[in-house]
């Protein structure tokens, strides 16, 4: 790619800039290469915002669900923190069959008060925003 | 304390960069094209049965570690590799090193990493980065895909140096304990050079190198057929962010390959090298032009089967052209 060409497309994700600067390596008029800068291309930029549409999308589902008490407010913290459940389960160091339990609202009743303090300090949150879930 | 006289250097890559931050402090002055080449950096693999939310995985560079590992072989460094198993034992570990006046390269989770932007911050856990100091209760921080050094809580340090997943940092840090002056440059970028032309030509198909390259485009021709819209511009999307958005140079680590080979020219003395540098330019831009391709195939969203065809065309003639190029290359050398 040629210096000149280097497109400077801000990413805004969320309705906010996200844009890093980043290196790219490009040629000069005498076909000399050299590094510049930039914050971000139309078409990666595109990739990025189709891919957290995806992920919001998938959280305001789960929200839904538990509101109807499909599945327990830990799956709803779980997309939340962009985790799937083989990623949950290494975080409380447990295999995915029980953490998956968890994920159900009568697998998540049965939970004593420190497991549920695990998946709080997991999740970065207070105890009570599992057991009185607000989304 | 801080090192006075570490020096931040951006780079497009962060494990290329974190060796070259590491070594350069050690006098060995090497550029990120020419660690890239000797580490053999260059690659492709498609794995549709490893999944990272649903998405089948691309990559445009050999596994995460390779490249620091086989640069410091070439280069006769000795590093001290170090995983633990407390945090505390590995934060202390830091520090002590940080004490003796040694940067120290970690591997890390982009989850935890306040300054990135929001929207980067992934649970990605083979991200490379360098303290270089520690005050209060701040790690001194040279990320080589920032432009500035920049800095970290402990805490945030932590959880990055301990998140779980895959694969787990384990609090893996890294310091050079040994360099030698005198290494034979010529010699580590042969067969840097010859290393990649096998890592692409004779990997295993369908899955690696310019077999999975070809892989990937007739995979791509039959998405309309097998994924409803929404999965399969999702799929082509994830093509674009590893081939762009992650640190590669542009055009997935060709751009990057290219400045590498026409240093090597020089180094090697061989003008021939000068000449496959700028048809891996070319290569580069044809890269850039299936990007651009995908996006606006993505952007649509309709699933048209004439648009997936031809992304998946484009790629099956990448796949051709860099067989040409290595074909050729591999006689270089």
């Amino acid at each position: 790619m040629k210096k000149e060409e280097v497109p400077h497309d801000k990413k805004i994700i969320h309705g906010e800039d996200n844009s890093l600067v980043k290196v790219l390596y490009v040629t000069d008029q005498q076909g000399k290469y050299e590094t510049t800068q930039y914050e971000g291309w139309e078409a990666e930029n595109l990739a990025m915002s189709q891919a957290w549409d995806d992920i919001d999308e998938r959280i305001a589902q789960t929200r839904e669900k538990v509101i109807r008490g499909e599945v327990s407010p830990i799956a709803y913290f779980m997309e939340k923190n962009l985790m799937d459940l083989p990623t949950l389960a290494s975080y409380v160091g447990s295999w995915k069959f029980f953490v998956k339990k968890h994920l159900t609202p009568s697998g998540f009743k049965k939970l004593n008060a420190s497991k549920l303090k695990k998946y709080a300090a997991i999740f970065n949150i207070p105890v009570e925003e599992l057991t009185h879930f607000k989304g | 304390m801080k090192i006075e006289n570490f020096q931040h250097k951006q780079s497009a890559h962060c494990e290329s960069g974190v060796t070259l931050g590491l070594l350069q402090h050690y006098g060995i002055k090497l550029s990120e094209p020419l660690i890239f080449g000797i580490g053999a950096g260059y690659f492709f693999g498609h794995l549709p049965f490893i999944k990272v939310s649903g998405v089948p995985g691309t990559t445009f560079r050999i596994w995460p570690g390779y490249i620091f590992k086989r640069v410091c072989k070439e280069l006769g460094v000795k590093m001290k590799v170090e995983s633990f198993s407390g945090k505390e034992k590995g934060m202390r570990a830091l520090d002590a090193a940080l004490k003796a006046g040694l940067p120290v390269g970690m591997q890390t989770s982009v989850f935890y990493l306040s300054y990135f932007p929001p929207a980067y911050r992934f649970h990605f856990n083979g991200h490379n980065l360098i303290a270089y100091g520690k005050e209060g209760d701040d790690y001194l921080i040279s990320d080589p895909v920032m432009e500035t050094v920049t800095r970290l809580s402990a805490a945030d340090l932590e959880k990055a140096r301990f998140a779980k997943g895959f694969p787990a940092p384990n609090g893996r840090m890294y310091y050079p304990v040994l360099t030698k002056p005198d290494f034979d440059l010529p010699n580590a970028i042969r067969r840097g050079i010859k290393k990649t032309c096998w890592f692409m030509l004779s990997s295993p198909p369908p899955f690696f190198g310019i077999h999975g390259i070809r892989f990937l485009g007739r995979k791509i021709k039959k998405y309309p057929e097998k994924l409803e819209p929404r999965r399969a511009a999702l799929f082509v999307g994830n093509i674009i962010r590893m081939q762009e958005e992650i640190g590669t140079g542009g055009g997935g680590f060709r751009f990057l390959y290219a400045a590498f080979l026409q240093e090597a020219a020089q180094h090697l003395n061989a003008p021939a090298l000068l000449e496959a540098s700028n048809e891996m330019t070319r290569i580069g831009d044809a890269w850039r032009n299936f990007a651009f391709a995908a996006a606006r195939v993505m952007k649509d969203r309709s699933g048209n089967l004439a648009s997936y065809d031809e992304l998946g065309e484009l790629l099956i003639q990448l796949g051709d052209r860099e067989k040409q190029f290595f074909t050729h290359l591999k006689t270089l050398v």
